[in-house]
């Protein structure tokens, strides 16, 4: 019934493919017309570029400090990403290890912050962050997101860690490691496929986010990729061959990460909306 | 092995003393408990709690004197058209793109599910909107619209290419649900396609020698099967649409008219654009309620309905 390879099938193979050369559609245009001069856009945006020149990206990159504005990209979220590991599987650990009521308390306290939308907390947030001198730096914003990305990461952590038979680390404490020990040595190791899922779903968040670090990232030095992208859709944006060069410059080291880790990105997002 | 010795050690110093080594304890649980605890309620708890005393009050964000507003903001909430607007655009934006999304989604899922030979490049197209930020689709499709589009109507010359998207409220509002869908469902897609495997062929395969046709199978057995990803694609659908900001600021800004500002939009805007903090702070109060709220429903019932199975 289903191993034959019926004309059916074909067709449906057929119409997958346009559907797919559809969802493509969008992204090939924006590629091509990057390539083409201000006038070759307007006439026409469906042909290829006369031919396939540099100057847009040589300007774009030059006029957005592309450099700069990668490296803090990867540098808030690198930063970012690693510490809310560190600081979410530790909590979650001893959450887990030694339950009663505090450690269910935060632990509920911490889950239902969850439904709580950004724009909720986005005002205080900033006058908070006034008081802490968090505004207008990358360690600032690092902070912000540790406070952000924790909850999600702790929940997962924390069913994770209930699934690990609790032996293994008995048997490292008989024999002499202590709960730093047991925890760098033995859980970490064993945390590993739940933290690559935590690392792929909030490096794209964070890399990808726009509002936070627009509000609280005045300097032009601190720019991230979106907030470079963004300089060309202000109120009297028309310069679209520069404006499609800066998306596609945006777009390219996201989907070279997402080609590269293909296989861990779709599990750990499904897996992470799977037990979120 | 060294430390771990001294670990030792010192644990053996302490032991004489109970009491000593419950503290001991409750020192370890707070060095590893405090960092994140500290971190979330400085960037969450305090601005939340804050935000529900702003909600009572009256201020513009500039002046030293904060004045008690009571239930004041909160009256004037009901009375305020553009928040009633974007509120019933919200609704409308959530509804009409929740259920095309999981649409979509799960027919992707679906059509992947009949062993395609080419269902693994497929299924990277499909996800592949998704790893890119959703401001950024925004921009990209902003360019779709507005310069490809008139392009097309020239080329073939139909009627849909030759009104502006963007411009008009109607248009502007499918333009977003069309996004919606491009950028979402190939993530739902990856969770049905995970339901589905775990649907038994055999199971398929003995109803279908009982007499059940295909969307027989498709109704009565496949899709009460995979309940649980429906649950979780729905919710997920649900809070997204509801949080929709990034999309909407790049692709319409709330336009044309505020017939397209999202609660989110409004609320960044009337904060920073008329530092209206207090009012924005009431309207972020009411729209965290209303999303708690359905959010908690949803998942209450659809919970419910599985265990009845």
């Amino acid at each position: 019934m289903k191993e034959r390879y019926s004309s059916g099938k074909f067709l449906l193979e057929i119409a997958m493919a346009a559907l797919a050369v559809l969802f493509l559609a969008p992204l090939y245009l924006v590629f091509i017309n990057a390539f083409k001069r201000y006038d070759e856009v307007l006439s026409s945006t469906a042909s290829l570029p006369e031919s396939f020149r540099l100057s847009n990206f040589v300007t774009v990159w030059k006029q957005i400090h592309f450099p700069t504005a990668f490296l803090n990209s990867l540098t808030i979220t690198v930063i970012s990403v690693l510490c809310i590991l560190l600081v979410s599987s530790a909590a979650a650990y001893q959450i887990v290890r030694r339950p009663g009521k505090l450690s269910n308390i935060i632990f509920l306290t911490i889950l239902a912050s969850m439904v709580i939308p950004f724009q909720t907390m986005m005002i205080p947030l900033l006058q908070v962050a006034k008081d802490f001198h968090l505004i207008n730096s990358l360690y600032g914003i690092i902070i912000m997101y540790l406070g952000f990305g924790i909850p999600l990461a702790l929940f997962l952590y924390h069913g994770f860690i209930k699934g690990i038979p609790i032996e293994l680390e008995e048997a490292a404490t008989i024999d002499g490691c202590n709960t730093f020990g047991v925890y760098f040595r033995i859980l970490l190791p064993l945390l590993a496929p739940i933290t690559t899922t935590i690392a792929i779903l909030h490096s794209l968040w964070i890399w990808n986010d726009f509002l936070l670090p627009y509000i609280v990232l005045g300097q032009k030095s601190n720019q991230t990729i979106p907030l470079a992208s963004y300089v060309y859709f202000g109120e009297y944006m028309n310069e679209w061959h520069l404006a499609l060069a800066a998306l596609t410059m945006a777009v390219i080291p996201v989907l070279a990460f997402f080609l590269l880790m293909q296989r861990y990105i779709i599990q750990g997002i499904t897996a992470g909306a799977v037990k979120g | 092995m060294r430390q771990a010795l001294s670990g030792k050690l010192s644990g053996v110093a302490v032991r004489p003393a109970v009491k000593r080594t419950s503290l001991r304890k409750q020192l370890i649980y707070f060095a590893f408990v405090s960092p994140a605890l500290l971190l979330f309620t400085l960037i969450i708890v305090l601005p939340f709690f804050r935000a529900i005393l702003f909600s009572f009050q009256d201020w513009d964000g500039i002046s030293s004197n904060i004045e008690w507003a009571g239930w004041d903001n909160y009256i004037t909430l009901f009375h305020d058209k553009a928040f009633l607007k974007s509120f019933l655009f919200t609704l409308k934006y959530v509804a009409v793109g929740t259920v095309l999304v999981n649409i979509a989604g799960f027919f992707l899922a679906f059509a992947m599910n009949f062993a395609l030979k080419s269902k693994n490049v497929l299924r990277t197209v499909y996800f592949m909107p998704h790893v890119i930020g959703p401001l950024i689709i925004g921009f990209i499709w902003q360019f779709i619209f507005t310069q490809v589009f008139p392009n097309l109507a020239d080329l073939t010359g139909w009627g849909v290419f030759q009104k502006s998207w963007l411009a008009l409220p109607n248009y502007a509002f499918w333009a977003l649900i069309i996004v919606n869908v491009w950028y979402t469902a190939g993530y739902l897609m990856v969770i049905y396609i995970a339901a589905l495997q775990g649907v038994s062929p055999d199971l398929l395969e003995a109803a279908e020698i009982d007499g059940a046709n295909s969307w027989q199978r498709l109704w009565f057995m496949v899709l009460p099967l995979v309940r649980p990803a429906i649950t979780i694609c729905l919710f997920l659908a649900i809070t997204n649409g509801f949080k929709v900001f990034d999309l909407n600021f790049a692709l319409t800004k709330g336009g044309p008219f505020g017939s397209t500002e999202s609660l989110a939009l409004q609320i960044y805007q009337d904060a920073f654009s008329n530092n209206q903090y207090t009012l924005a702070s009431t309207k972020a109060i009411v729209f965290f309620v209303v999303l708690a709220s359905i959010t908690l429903i949803q998942v209450f019932v659809m919970k419910r309905k599985e265990v009845e199975m």
